[in-house]
This record gives C-alpha cells, structure tokens and sequence, in this order.
C-alpha cells in the first residue's frame, strides 16, 4: 500500500497535457509575430511602440553567459510566442461560457475555479499558456476599490496605471530575457490596491503551460498604494514534454508610503525526467520597488520544479524606512539545476532587510545560491542580515553560494552567515529509533530545515509546500 | 603596449641566456598575455579592483625591461630583533643571498629553469610575470630537515625606477618532514611602478610551511602577489597577510590541498587609510579526504579606502570529511570608505562542514561609551577597539618570535 503511495507521488502528477484547439502566432520571433500579438490583444498603439522599442534593443543585446547551470543554446526562432484556446477569440463572459476542458484541466489540478465551491476566499486568475482564463471573486474584490484582473483587462479598462507603472521596476533597457518578455508578453495579473485598504483575501494565480514549443512570457504588475496590504501568491504547472520549454517572465511589484506586498511563488514545473530529458527553462525577472517611505515588500519562494531555475527576486528599498524581506526554499532531485537567490539594493536611509535561504540538493543536481546586498552612501544606518543554509544529499550533487556583499558606508551593518552539511546520521537514527522510515525520517528533518521559511507561507500554502518538499525528495536517500 | 613589451621582450632575452626551449616557452606565455592584456572589470575575479584603470590612470608608459644594474646592499634595511636569513631583491634583481644559520647541504636556493613549476592557466599576471622573469630561483629544504630561522626575503626598490614592471619568481620544494617559516618584506623608495610577485611552494608529506607576508611602508606603487601551495598528506600551510602600506595591492593565494589530512590557514589584516584600495583572494581547492582550511580576514578602513575580500572554498566530490571555515569582518570609519566580500562555496560532497560568515559595520557605539565612562577619551577608546579588533588575526600566528614582530610593526601592545 505504502508502496504504491510512494509510487504515486514519485511521479509528476500534473504531467498530462489537455487537448484543445488553440491560435498560435507564426512560428519565430520578429515584428510582425509582436504586432500579431498586440493586435490580437486589441492593444493601444503606445504599447505596441513600447514592444518594439524592447525588440529593437533585444536585437543588440546578448544573452547573458554568467550563470552556473549551462544549457544548449536556445532557439528563439523556433518558439511560439502566443498560444490561447480557440475558444478564447471573444473572452467568454463568465465560467458558463468557458470550455469544459478547461474547467477540468484546473479541477484536475486542484485549482476550483467556481467560486461557490470555495470554502475560504482566495481569489484566483488562472493563467492557460498565453491568456488568462478566469479571475475569481471579482465582485468581491471590486467593493474594496480593488483592481484584480488580467493584465490584458488592465490594459483596456486602466489604462494609466498601467502607462505609469508598466517598465518602472524592470524597464524595457533591462537584460536579455526581461527585455525579451517586454516585446513579446501575453497575459498575466494585474492587481491595484487602492490607498488604505486591506486586502480582504489572498490573491492568486495559477499559471499553467500546455501547449508544446510555446514559451510562456506572462507579465505580472501589482501597485499597492498608500497605506495599503496585499499578500499575493502564484503557482505553477506544466505536463510532462520531452523538450525543454522556455518560461521567462516578469514580475513587477510597487509599494507606495507605508503599503506592503507579500508575494509568495510555489513554483511546481515540470522538473523533467530522471534523466535530465525535457523540463522548463524557468528564467523569471521578478523585482519590487519599495518606492515610498515605510514600505514593505516580502518574497517567498518554495522551488521545487524547473529543469533550470535562474532567478533573482529583487528588492529596491528607496523609501526611508523601508522593508525587504527574501525567504527562499530550492530543492533540487535528479537532474535538476538551480541559480537562485536576491538582490536587495539600498537606497534610502533606515532601510532593512533580511535573506533568509535554504538549499536542498540530492540526486545529480547542483544549486547555487547568488545574491546581492549593496547598502549605498546615503543608506545611513540600514542593516542586512543573511542566512543561507545548503543541505547536501550524496556525493553527486553540488551546493554553492556565491554571496556578493557591498558596503559603502560607515553607519551600517551587514552580517552574512552560511553553512553546507549533511542530514546528521543521529538524527536520522533517532527519528528511525521512534518509528519512521527513512523516507519520513527526511522528510520530517527537511521540513525543520525549512521551517523558517514555511512559516511565512500563506497557511493553506504551507500544508501543500510542506507536502512539495516531502515529495521533491522522495527516491533521493536509500 | 604591445610593441613596448615586445621590444622589451627582446631585450630581457638578448640580456640573458635562455635555452632556445626555453624561449619559445616564454615566448608562449608573452602570446597569451599579449591576448589578455591587464585584467579588467570585466573579469570576474577582478570584479572590485580594476587593475587595467588602475594602471592606466597611474602609470604612463610602462617599461618591462630592467637594466641589469647591481645596487648596494644597505645593512640599515635588515629587521632588528630577529636573527633570520636573506635574500635581499633590489628593483627586481637579487642581491645577496645569506644563509648563514643553515647547514648548506641541507637548505640551498639554485638559479634552476624548472618547466614543471610554470603556473598554467592561472591568470594574464601570472603569464606575464613567466614571460619576463629573467631568473627563475629554485628553493629547496631537504628530507626532515627543519630552517632553524626564519627567511626574510627583501624587496626593494630604489628611488632611480619609475614607470617599470617588476616580476619577480620563487619556486619552494618542501620535501618530506622539512619546514621553513618566510617573511616577504618590502622596502619602497620609488613611486608608480608595478610589481608582480609569484611564488610556488610544493609541500610533501608532513612538510610545514609558515609564510608571512607584510605590506607595511607607505608607497605608491601598484602591487600583485600570487602564491600557488600545493599540499601533500598532513602538510600544513599557514599564511599571513598584513596589508598596510601599498596604495593598490592585491594579495592572491590558492591552496590545493591534494592530500589526506593536509590543512591550509589563510589570516589577514587590512588597516588603510587615505585613498589605499586592497584586496585578498584566496581559493582553497579541498581535493582529498579529512582537509581542513580557516581564513580569518579582518579590516578596518579610513577616509576613502577600498578593501575587498573575494574567498573561495571549493570542495571536491571524493574530499568527504571536510572541514572549511571562512569569516571576515569589517570595520568601516567613514563615509567614504568602502567594503566588498563575496564569499564562496562550490561544495560537491556531502559529508562536509562547511560555512563561511561576512560582517560590516561601524564602530559599537555602546562599546565606546563602555570605555569612556572608565576614563578614556574618545580616541583612546577608538583605538583599543581597533587594536583588539585586530589583534584577534595576529594571535594566529603559530610562531612567537614573528607574532611579536608583527605586534612591533603594528604598534600593536598586549593588554596585561
């Protein structure tokens, strides 16, 4: 029985692919693919310009060769940029009008997009390849003043938030592959808190990749203002292929005076096969702007998936006062590879932040974890305070940090700490003592390891992150 | 640059006699510094110091070639209070070589081409420096025999060189059960040269190497220092690196601890002030089983200074049972100084203890007003902070005599 549970979980669940007829973009990367798509998006012209002004500068621009995991070139022109379910030309009304293929898609992974059905309230906009496909408890949301929608709505509804706040974080000028997802993005979430408001749910979004060549380039905006609290999360699945698929997108957070964002990824693509055969190339570029004074800005990371994860959610304190914060689980089975960490960047004086990360290798897998802190000259009396922990399973994987620490001025500290072990043998020994198996025995050391990091997780996030690490390991000791 | 150094080439190899091997050895290395050139930002272990800018924008038109010309040996340079051995460089050429409290069959230095001990691959310096060395100075210690004291080994420059490269090149050969303690101590009379020191020690089995390196005279020259160790089974290397005087230097040391139960010490100081720009960079490569390494790397930096600390632990998938430390600390006086680390793991075993920790800030405002409600004055207080925020480094020194010397040159008193 046990057996057949761990079988089970070994395997990639979210690995099946749904048949259903889309529209694709000519194959290949050039203008005429970025006027398709933001013609198809019935996009204003100052968009369009903003596109082609990125692909003008992508065509001088290199990809970049730094990172520890390599992999084979990738050809741009032998992508899809825009793939969405034919039924999809005129966006349906409401879930009624939606394909039941899809509905299943997402009931099969767990995701309930009937409001009704919910229990407690988490708002969801579930994202299918390269639009998006419902966004739940609107009218809920709309009471508040809250704006949750995709950001192609946004596009046509808000149209000067999003001029304003579009490329403010992470500006078309940017390196190759944010530069890449500002010429060619789909879809992706949209969220405006307005000033004072407290976010009454969590939001959240599930992106989904289905169709096969398709690079996923959704592009998410959030601008909490004055005063303001949102707690954002997102989530991620692709079936099981046997090439690589590119995923590169955007995530731009902005806190005004005294507002705060937490932002939580559990990041599930399909990791590829024992072998190291398909998997997604997950390239995100996520940034967040503590623009005001007192603001916040909280990521967490659980990152289980992913043939390579590169990515470095950043924080910008340039707000006196403001906060940073960086929480970050990666696990790497198999052959699975990761170059993972932050970057906090401070600007205004008083600022603080605090990295706390956890690496798990096993397998043949190799993670690293980079990052940044760089307190500038006016940064008076800020301070930083950096944890990473790996934790090495065997003796064919690899764990690496590569911090780069910046101090410029004399008033403030930065204290880094790390550490590389193993899972002690007494440990094991005294969980094994008191009846587990060695496979829970893991699991319930990983989970202790990571709990800093649980913690600050969403609760119905933490259960099912939890549940992530346990099976992200599974097979990895013997 | 590059017909300056080509004709200065010809020169160095006009004004020696190499074997035609040998030539076209060097030749090869000239090649490849030639299609290098002077390591810039861009490079990646040269992230904090620009040494290409820095050399662009201090030295004009650098010479690599020095006339053979011998300078007198001036005995007031020797270190008082400690009986050692010498070898005395002065503008890059080796003057006098004295040791007369060793047995001479068992300790000997020769002028040896040694091709095995090129550095391949390591960086555009180090290239340059196996182009242009005119001498290559072998230093051997015999089977179980241990250097009763010290070798200070002095490199001068005399105020009659400017705008002149200076490469220098020692090979160590540490055989089985021998030890040997060397001080590298520099005089500077002379402005914007650049000088590039390489040294290679091979330790065998139970060899001990102790190397201090003291950077202390203020000057203005431009100095690189690398040191390649490579470690047998249960061979120790301690090294200490006290960064004072030199306006740029960069102190390089790598470490292969190639065998069983070889351990590798790497402390440093740095303590600068106006407008110095310092940095180390170690790595130490674990390739065997049951090595050890600790680095301590402590600075304290004044008005516009730069230290930066680039430290590698790198961990081979066999060397289970590994033990790395790495901590370093800064203290920052100014608003104008700056402090850089990036340090590094790259670990592929598992049954390791490794970790490294990275600290900067200001002064302990509490700590001060400790000092002050006992009587002291601002600057009193300030100062014993400092001194025994350093002091914790020259504690490490395993070998008294030298620690006190150190402790002299410092200013350094002990607390009773």
């Amino acid at each position: 029985m046990r057996d057949k549970q761990v079988q089970d979980l070994k395997e990639y669940k979210y690995g099946f692919s749904t048949d259903i007829d889309t529209i694709k973009a000519p194959k290949g990367l050039s203008e005429d693919v970025i006027k398709f798509i933001s013609n198809i998006k019935k996009e204003p012209k100052w968009l369009l310009e903003w596109r082609l002004k990125a692909y003008n500068r992508l065509k001088v621009l290199k990809e970049p060769d730094w990172q520890k995991p390599k992999y084979p070139k990738i050809d741009y022109q032998d992508l899809y940029y825009y793939s969405a379910p034919k039924s999809f030309k005129d966006k349906p009304k409401n879930l009624d009008e939606l394909d039941p293929k899809l509905l299943e898609t997402y009931k099969k992974l767990g995701i309930p997009l009937q409001e009704q059905k919910r229990l407690n309230g988490i708002a969801v906009d579930a994202v299918f390849d390269s639009v998006s496909v419902a966004t739940t408890f609107k009218d809920t949301l709309t009471k508040q003043g809250i704006i949750f929608c995709s950001i192609s709505e946004a596009i046509q509804n808000h149209p000067d938030l999003v001029k304003k706040y579009l490329g403010s974080v992470i500006p078309i000028t940017d390196h190759y592959f944010a530069t890449l997802n500002s010429a060619v993005f789909t879809d992706g979430s949209f969220v405006y808190v307005p000033p004072g408001v407290r976010c009454p749910m969590e939001l959240s979004t599930y992106f989904r990749i289905n169709a096969s060549d398709t690079g996923q380039f959704e592009r998410t905006l959030i601008i909490a203002d004055k005063g303001s609290y949102v707690s954002y999360l997102e989530g991620c699945t692709a079936p099981m292929r046997d090439e690589n698929q590119l995923h590169a997108a955007n995530v731009e957070l902005v806190a005004l005076d005294d507002a705060e964002i937490k932002y939580s990824t559990v990041q599930n693509w399909y990791p590829g096969d024992k072998d190291g055969k398909g998997g997604i190339y997950n390239f995100v570029t996520k940034r967040g702007l503590c623009q005001g004074n007192n603001s916040k800005i909280s990521w967490t990371q659980v990152e289980t998936g992913s043939a390579i994860t590169w990515k470095y959610p950043s924080c910008i304190l340039k707000g006196d006062n403001s906060i940073g914060e960086f929480y970050s689980i990666a696990i790497t089975n198999n052959h699975q590879k990761a170059d993972t960490g932050t970057k906090m960047i401070h600007i205004g004086k008083n600022t603080k932040s605090k990295i706390i990360s956890k690496g798990i290798s096993a397998g043949y897998s190799d993670m690293t974890y980079r990052g940044l802190v760089d307190i500038s000259k006016n940064a008076k009396n800020s301070s930083n305070y950096t944890q990473c922990d790996s934790l090495l399973m065997g003796n064919k994987c690899g764990a690496h940090t590569i911090p780069y620490i910046k101090n410029k001025n004399s008033e403030s500290n930065i204290a880094h700490e790390a550490t590389t072990s193993k899972i002690s043998e007494d440990q094991l020994h005294y969980c094994q003592q008191r009846g587990l198996n060695s496979e829970d025995a893991v699991g319930l050391i990983v989970n202790g390891f990571c709990k800093e990091v649980l913690q600050q997780l969403p609760m119905e996030f933490a259960v099912e992150a939890q549940k992530l690490v346990g099976i992200s390991l599974e097979g990895s000791v013997g | 640059m590059e017909k300056q150094l080509r004709t200065d080439f010809k020169k160095i190899i006009d004004s020696s006699n190499f074997s035609e091997k040998e030539i076209i050895k060097k030749e090869k290395y000239l090649n490849k510094f030639v299609q290098n050139g002077f390591p810039g930002k861009k490079n990646e272990d040269w992230k904090f110091l620009d040494l290409n800018q820095v050399i662009k924008s201090n030295i004009e038109n650098l010479d690599y070639f020095n006339e053979n010309i011998p300078n007198e040996v001036d005995p007031k340079i020797y270190v008082d209070g400690l009986e050692h051995n010498k070898i005395v460089f002065i503008n890059g050429r080796i003057e006098k070589i004295d040791f007369k409290y060793e047995e001479s069959d068992k300790f000997e230095m020769k002028d040896q081409f040694d091709s095995e001990c090129l550095l391949d691959d390591v960086n555009s310096l180090v290239d340059l420096n196996s182009a242009l060395t005119n001498k290559y100075y072998k230093i051997q210690v015999k089977e179980h025999y241990a250097v009763k004291k010290p070798v200070i080994i002095y490199s001068l420059t005399t105020s009659k060189i400017s705008s002149k490269n200076i490469n220098i090149r020692l090979d160590f050969d540490l055989k089985s059960n021998s030890s040997l303690k060397i001080i590298d101590y520099s005089i500077d009379k002379s402005e914007n040269n650049f000088v590039n020191i390489v040294y290679n020690f091979n330790l065998q089995k139970d060899a001990i190497l102790k190397n201090y390196k003291l950077d202390n005279e203020e000057n203005n020259n431009i100095k690189y220092s690398y040191n390649n160790i490579n470690l047998d089974t249960n061979s120790v290397a301690e090294n200490f690196i006290l960064s004072l005087g030199s306006s740029f230097i960069k102190n390089e040391i790598n470490c292969n601890l190639n065998g069983k139960y070889s351990s590798a010490f790497v402390n440093g100081i740095f303590n600068l002030d106006n407008n110095k720009n310092h940095e180390i960079r170690t790595s130490i490569n674990h390739l065997n089983e049951n090595t050890k390494s600790y680095q301590l790397i402590k600075s304290v930096l004044g008005e516009n200074t730069k230290s930066a600390y680039q430290g590698k632990i790198f961990v081979k998938s066999n060397a289970q049972k590994t033990d790395g430390y790495q901590l370093s600390k800064a203290i920052l006086l100014s608003d104008n100084s700056e402090f850089n680390a990036k340090p590094e793991l790259e670990i592929y075993a598992d049954d390791v203890k490794c970790s490294h920790g990275s600290a900067s800030g200001s002064l302990n405002q509490d700590s001060i007003f400790y000092l002050m409600s006992r009587g002291l004055n601002y600057k009193e207080a300030k100062e014993l902070l400092i001194n025994g925020f350093l002091l914790d480094v020259v504690e490490k020194i395993t070998d008294n005599e030298i620690k006190n010397l150190i402790k002299n040159i410092m200013g350094l008193k002990e607390c009773i």
